[in-house]
């Protein structure tokens, strides 16, 4: 059944802006993007917004709805009354560019930043073998379609800018985290986490995975772990000080 | 208008804290509440209960193991300190479950939303100017967690042991069952399930290693951990409310207001 319902889509640029008011139709089975795609259609075609797939896979159309960090495509209408005031803005941590565009660089800035996966050296890329139990953890993380919600709601940088330079998100703590755990990266990636990405900002206050539109356990199974794993090799008193007896090991090859 | 967070120039300027339209405020609330009254019946227990933690064969678990020689005849078992201990023998080990529950990934998540309101809820703007989480003194403390989670299983076998002894009557003669020793078995079975449940419990148990195909049976014992852990924060709370009933039972048996009904 189709209904008119009241939006408040935030237009503007870095400059300044504000939320603006728009009455439009909605049908059934539509999504926001679709109402922000009539809205072009129909009353404001210097709307601009950011989207590749409409299907929850590009991770393109991030925005904030009725102040909730979500994808537009896969945010359904039916999911709101028709009585219910809709606000969208643009994400609130990362500078905008215009209207429902956000600039994310900082994002790919950090992305640099992790050290690449690095199989032992004597292994050709064609001769890798691991058991699906090994890597399993790690593909988790892979499901990740960088649509940077989590990075969007996380408090240490949405709330504090100067935190940027030193944090670089729970995104890139689960890459982190990814390559830690598996089975076939010779790297020690603990230092690393706390020292060049901030790992200890992170207070696991959760946000990131309740935003995730891949349903990832950010938390849970990405960076609790690694930071069990800093605990491993820093405060633990069986691992940590019975390292010191192993002789000079320090962790070139993952513990297996 | 405050420069830094999400009113930092350059950013969707929205003039508000958050647009969110449900009570997130909530959650955080009925956290404070049910956090705020723990501690306040805890302080009570330990600083107004040393008259009333043990009633044959039953000890409160604020005051187990009772290790002061100051402690009354029957819950003395594991008494090591001397006589020059001076205060309530429950603060020699009540620092444990609280050091536990302090560093606990999950409580933490608790207090830092609810009551450092950092952030209050998801994507609603946190008050504080400055934020340094967990890196520096006091919060990096966090970090011990994992000895606390140590002490935490002793602690959990001690409080087994008590359940066990809740198996002999008050004159110290094995058959016996009352309410109280059911109400020490589901308490202690609660422990266990949160103490198995923790994150640094995972990690122990095989989260450290990258090849669960090379240990088969820590791998499964992972499998099970991981199960379990992700309703921790449910046997966090579960948890909290066995200690009181187990405990304001022994109290209730000790000040007198009650006796134990018996089973056999
Ligand atoms: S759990 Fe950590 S990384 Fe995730 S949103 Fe909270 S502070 Fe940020
Ligand atoms: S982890 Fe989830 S929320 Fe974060 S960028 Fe990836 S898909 Fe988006
Ligand atoms: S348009 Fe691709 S995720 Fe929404
Ligand atoms: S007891 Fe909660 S995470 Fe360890």
């Amino acid at each position: 059944m189709a209904y008119t319902a009241h939006f408040k889509v935030w237009r503007g640029d870095g400059s300044g802006g504000a939320l603006q008011d728009f009455d439009v139709e909605v049908n059934e089975g539509e999504v926001v993007l679709d109402i922000i795609h009539r809205l072009q259609a129909t009353q404001t075609p210097d709307l601009a917004v950011r989207w590749n797939c409409k299907a929850g896979k590009c991770g393109s159309c991030s925005a904030e709805i009725n102040g909730r960090p979500r994808l537009m495509c896969m945010t359904r209408m039916s999911t709101f009354t028709e009585e219910q005031t809709i606000a969208v803005t643009p994400m609130r941590t990362f500078p905008v560019i215009r209207d429902l565009v956000t600039d994310v660089s900082y994002n790919y800035e950090k992305a640099r930043m992790v050290p690449s996966f690095a199989p032992p050296a004597d292994l050709a890329p064609g001769d890798y073998r691991m058991a699906q139990v090994d890597v399993e953890r790690s593909q988790e993380f892979r499901k990740c379609i960088e649509c940077f919600l989590c990075q969007d709601v996380c408090h240490v940088i949405r709330d504090h800018e100067p935190n940027k330079e030193s944090y670089s998100g729970p995104r890139f703590l689960i890459r982190l985290a990814e390559l830690d755990m598996h089975p076939l990266d010779t790297v020690d990636r603990r230092d690393v986490a706390v020292e060049d990405h901030g790992l200890g900002f992170c207070n696991i206050t959760k946000c990131c995975t309740e935003v995730c539109p891949e349903g990832i356990k950010i938390t849970d199974n990405g960076i609790i772990p690694l930071k069990e794993r800093v605990v491993d090799k820093r405060y633990d008193p069986v691992f940590s000080v019975g390292s010191l007896f192993r002789k000079g090991q320090k962790r070139s090859a993952p513990p297996t | 208008m405050a420069t830094t967070g999400i009113d930092t120039p350059g950013r969707a300027q929205v003039g508000v804290k958050t647009l969110r339209q449900d009570a997130w405020w909530i959650q955080p609330a009925l956290v404070v509440l049910g956090l705020t009254a723990f501690v306040a019946y805890g302080i009570w227990r330990v600083f107004w209960g040393s008259h009333t933690y043990y009633s044959a064969p039953y000890i409160s678990i604020f005051y187990s193991p009772c290790i002061a020689s100051s402690c009354v005849p029957g819950a003395d078992e594991f008494a090591f300190i001397g006589s020059w201990w001076a205060w309530t023998p429950a603060l020699l080990v009540a620092w444990i479950p609280l050091g536990f529950r302090l560093t606990c990934y999950y409580y933490r998540k608790a207090y830092f939303r609810s009551y450092w309101l950092s952030p209050p809820a998801c994507a609603v703007a946190e008050p504080r100017k400055n934020y340094t989480g967990e890196r520096r003194f006091p919060l990096i403390l966090n970090n011990s967690h994992r000895w606390f989670f140590y002490l935490g299983l002793l602690l959990a076998l001690i409080l087994t042991y008590d359940a066990v002894l809740a198996f002999r009557d008050p004159q110290g003669q094995w058959g016996h069952m009352g309410l109280g020793t059911v109400l020490l078995i589901i308490n202690a079975f609660c422990l266990w399930a949160y103490t198995l449940s923790c994150h640094s419990c995972r990690n122990t148990i095989a989260g450290r290693l990258n090849h669960f195909s090379k240990h088969p049976v820590r791998y499964r014992m992972w499998t099970i951990v991981s199960r379990w852990n992700r309703h921790h924060p449910k046997w966090a709370w579960i948890s909290l409310a066995t200690i009181v009933i187990a405990d304001y039972y022994v109290y209730l048996l000790a000040s007198g207001h009650l006796t134990d009904p018996r089973f056999f």
